[in-house]
């Protein structure tokens, strides 16, 4: 019931790498660490959800507030390889037409 | 009157209990044989109701408790998150719900309120009673497409 947030920095660009669950206990130090990183004018901030087994609407609401971080710095939010369950949750909620989600896996067909 | 088996767990309306009682929920589920998917929306659904208590304690400044009830029954699962005390303008939260629309403006975007939106389309069936605290009943139907072969077996020997 934790979620460790590595991030690697290189150049213009962050990869944001998440494993266990988002939920309303874990959401506050994503949400400091995303926003740290879409505030950077210009910055393409790719975060990856392929170890995160359990989100709920707190992490839905990270996510909207990333990205509206990223229309006043011009930066970029990516959210990439989405399990199922995590990824229906943007499907529901209509979310999938407003953020760029990509939930094929790296390496897949 | 229909039999059924009631479990109650009281917890600190905080954060850190949310996922305590994910877990309980999801092992009561598991006992009464509901699929995996249906688990799933279990937890996220039973986790929103508990945090919209928890988030309601916080901007309060209370340090509130939150009770979450089971109610086991042959073919469903009902169950009652309630947070005592506080008031609630349900009218208010009501209009905050509904999925995002494409054509709404990124600004615009909320970024939270959608707890009550998640378990309205991942439950069977919820009501909510403000009337003293707030008080949200959700029910999950057991799917009888859901039962095994072992199950099917049984009911030809009747």
């Amino acid at each position: 019931m934790n979620l460790t947030v590595d991030v690697q920095e290189q150049e213009n660009k962050a990869i944001v790498l998440l494993a266990g669950e988002i939920d309303a206990y874990t959401a506050p130090k994503l949400k400091e660490t995303l926003l740290s990183l879409t505030e950077k004018q210009g910055n393409k901030v790719e975060v990856n959800l392929e170890q995160v087994n359990y989100m709920d609407s707190t992490g839905l609401g990270v996510f909207v507030s990333g990205l509206k971080s990223t229309k006043e710095n011009n930066s970029e939010l990516k959210l990439v390889q989405l399990q199922d369950r995590v990824y229906r949750l943007f499907e529901i909620t209509g979310l999938i037409d407003v953020i760029d989600v990509d939930k094929t896996v790296q390496g897949g067909y | 009157m229909e039999s059924f088996d009631f479990i109650e767990i009281k917890v600190p309306a905080k954060p850190e209990y949310v996922g305590v009682i994910r877990l309980t929920s999801s092992g009561v589920a598991n006992r009464m044989g509901f699929s995996y998917e249906d688990i799933e929306d279990l937890k996220v659904a039973i986790s929103e109701a508990v945090t919209n208590t928890v988030n309601h304690a916080y901007e309060k400044d209370e340090d509130g408790e939150v009770t979450i009830g089971f109610g086991v029954y042959e073919n469903r699962l009902e169950v009652m998150v309630a947070d005592h005390g506080g008031s609630f303008n349900l009218d208010q939260v009501k209009q905050n719900i509904g999925p995002y629309e494409a054509a709404e403006p990124i600004e615009q975007l909320r970024e939270g309120g959608f707890g009550l939106f998640l378990i309205d389309a991942l439950m069977d069936k919820v009501e909510i009673n403000s009337d003293s605290g707030v008080i949200v009943l959700m029910t999950k139907y057991l799917h009888e497409n859901e039962v095994g072969l072992d199950d099917d077996q049984i009911s030809t020997t009747q």
